[in-house]
């Protein structure tokens, strides 16, 4: 059987091998949406994306987050998210970051400023 | 195979307890590879893995504390009439219906005991209260959410969900059957100096009250359920069990018989 889509329930309803009038109808309830959730480890770390959860709702997102996400190792707090809630931008427009990257006295490692540290840091220790 | 309740009301309540845990563990984690979806599954499986975890810890004590064989043998060696869990427990699963409505009857009621255990004098037992009630806390929540969303889903959702109730119901008041010593258990200064152990009439009568409010804010007809004139099923917490629990010590007990002093 070919691989519909990558949610097994989805594969499961086996749909391409139903006449048309009398496939299965998807509602809501039956095709549940997906959810970010975000992690953080200890109190004023950020939270960090660790994956998804599939869940009716909210409430039961967390629920499911929980032990998906935080059943080892420490945790402090969880965050969900709707998927359909981020606004995601376009693959199509990745080509606005393309100059980015040669874009280098953006980068912290170009500053002047170190020399003028070690400078001052030599000077200090000389006087000493 | 023998076996004798402790005759002092603490390390028997506290009996009672583990036994809980222990055979709602092991119903639970019937649901492994069965549950309704993967994120459930492996939720359901977690917790039915805390209770018998919680179960083990109160084994330690009794064993430690208060003189009982260590914890594989007090679970797992013991004559069916030496078991002190209620009739809620050693049900078969059911349903998911059954299972998540028997799941939320029961954690509410552990965490009322865990809740007044936090207060007793005995600073381990106290520190061991303390920690379990985060991980139940974890289980009331789990348990909430679905019968919310379920009680308010679909009709069909709605109606499986009402029946599951009735039929847990009177084997969910049968948790608080009195037992002997109770009355005695109940003078017990605890850390506040008054007493940390309310006896079960009042943990019953605060379950329901609790019960009641959650379910009639999702909607519940709680009169037209007639969930308050039911009769509590009894017996578990004197050793008398229906015929579900012996098969499950059968099964839980299987891999411990072929050699009981086995070093795990």
């Amino acid at each position: 059987m070919p691989i519909l889509s990558l949610d097994p329930r989805v594969n499961r309803l086996q749909a391409e091998e139903v006449p048309a009038d009398q496939a299965p109808v998807l509602v809501p309830g039956d095709h549940w949406p997906s959810y970010q959730v975000f992690h953080q480890r200890r109190r004023g770390e950020k939270h960090s994306s660790v994956g998804i959860v599939h869940a009716p709702s909210l409430e039961i997102a967390m629920a499911m987050a929980k032990e998906q996400f935080a059943r080892r190792g420490e945790t402090s707090n969880l965050w969900v998210v709707c998927t359909a809630d981020v606004l995601e931008m376009d693959y199509a427009d990745e080509d606005v970051f393309r100059t980015t990257p040669a874009k280098s006295y953006r980068d912290p490692a170009g500053y002047k400023v170190n020399d003028k540290i070690e400078a001052y840091k030599a000077q200090q220790t000389t006087l000493r | 195979m023998t076996f004798s309740i402790p005759s002092n009301p603490l390390p028997r309540y506290l009996l009672q307890i583990a036994d809980d845990q222990l055979v709602m563990g092991h119903r639970n984690s019937e649901w492994t590879g069965l549950g309704p979806i993967l994120e459930e599954d492996i939720a359901f499986s977690s917790i039915a893995q805390d209770q018998v975890g919680h179960s083990l810890a109160f084994y330690e004590i009794l064993h430690q504390t208060y003189g009982l064989d260590n914890p594989d043998q007090t679970a797992f060696n013991r004559p069916e009439n030496g078991m002190l869990s209620s009739w809620l427990v050693e049900q078969t699963i059911g349903d998911y219906a059954f299972s998540l409505v028997r799941h939320w009857c029961y954690d509410q009621a552990v965490a009322l005991r865990y809740e007044s255990l936090a207060q007793i004098q005995d600073s381990n037992l106290q520190a061991l209260a303390i920690k379990l009630r985060g991980e139940v806390k974890y289980h009331t929540f789990h348990a909430q959410t679905w019968m919310k969303s379920l009680l308010q889903g679909s009709e069909e959702s709605r109606l499986r969900m009402l029946s599951a109730l009735k039929e847990v119901w009177p084997l969910a008041l049968g948790m608080f059957e009195a037992w002997p010593g109770e009355t005695d258990l109940m003078r017990e200064p605890g850390s506040q100096g008054h007493p940390w152990y309310p006896g079960e009439k009042n943990l019953q009568d605060l379950w329901q009250t609790r019960a009641l409010e959650s379910l009639a804010s999702w909607g519940v007809e709680v009169e037209a359920l007639g969930l308050q004139r039911m009769e509590p099923v009894l017996g578990g917490r004197q050793g008398y069990h229906s015929e579900h629990l012996a098969p499950l010590l059968e099964e839980m007990t299987a891999v411990f018989r072929l050699d009981p002093q086995a070093e795990w």
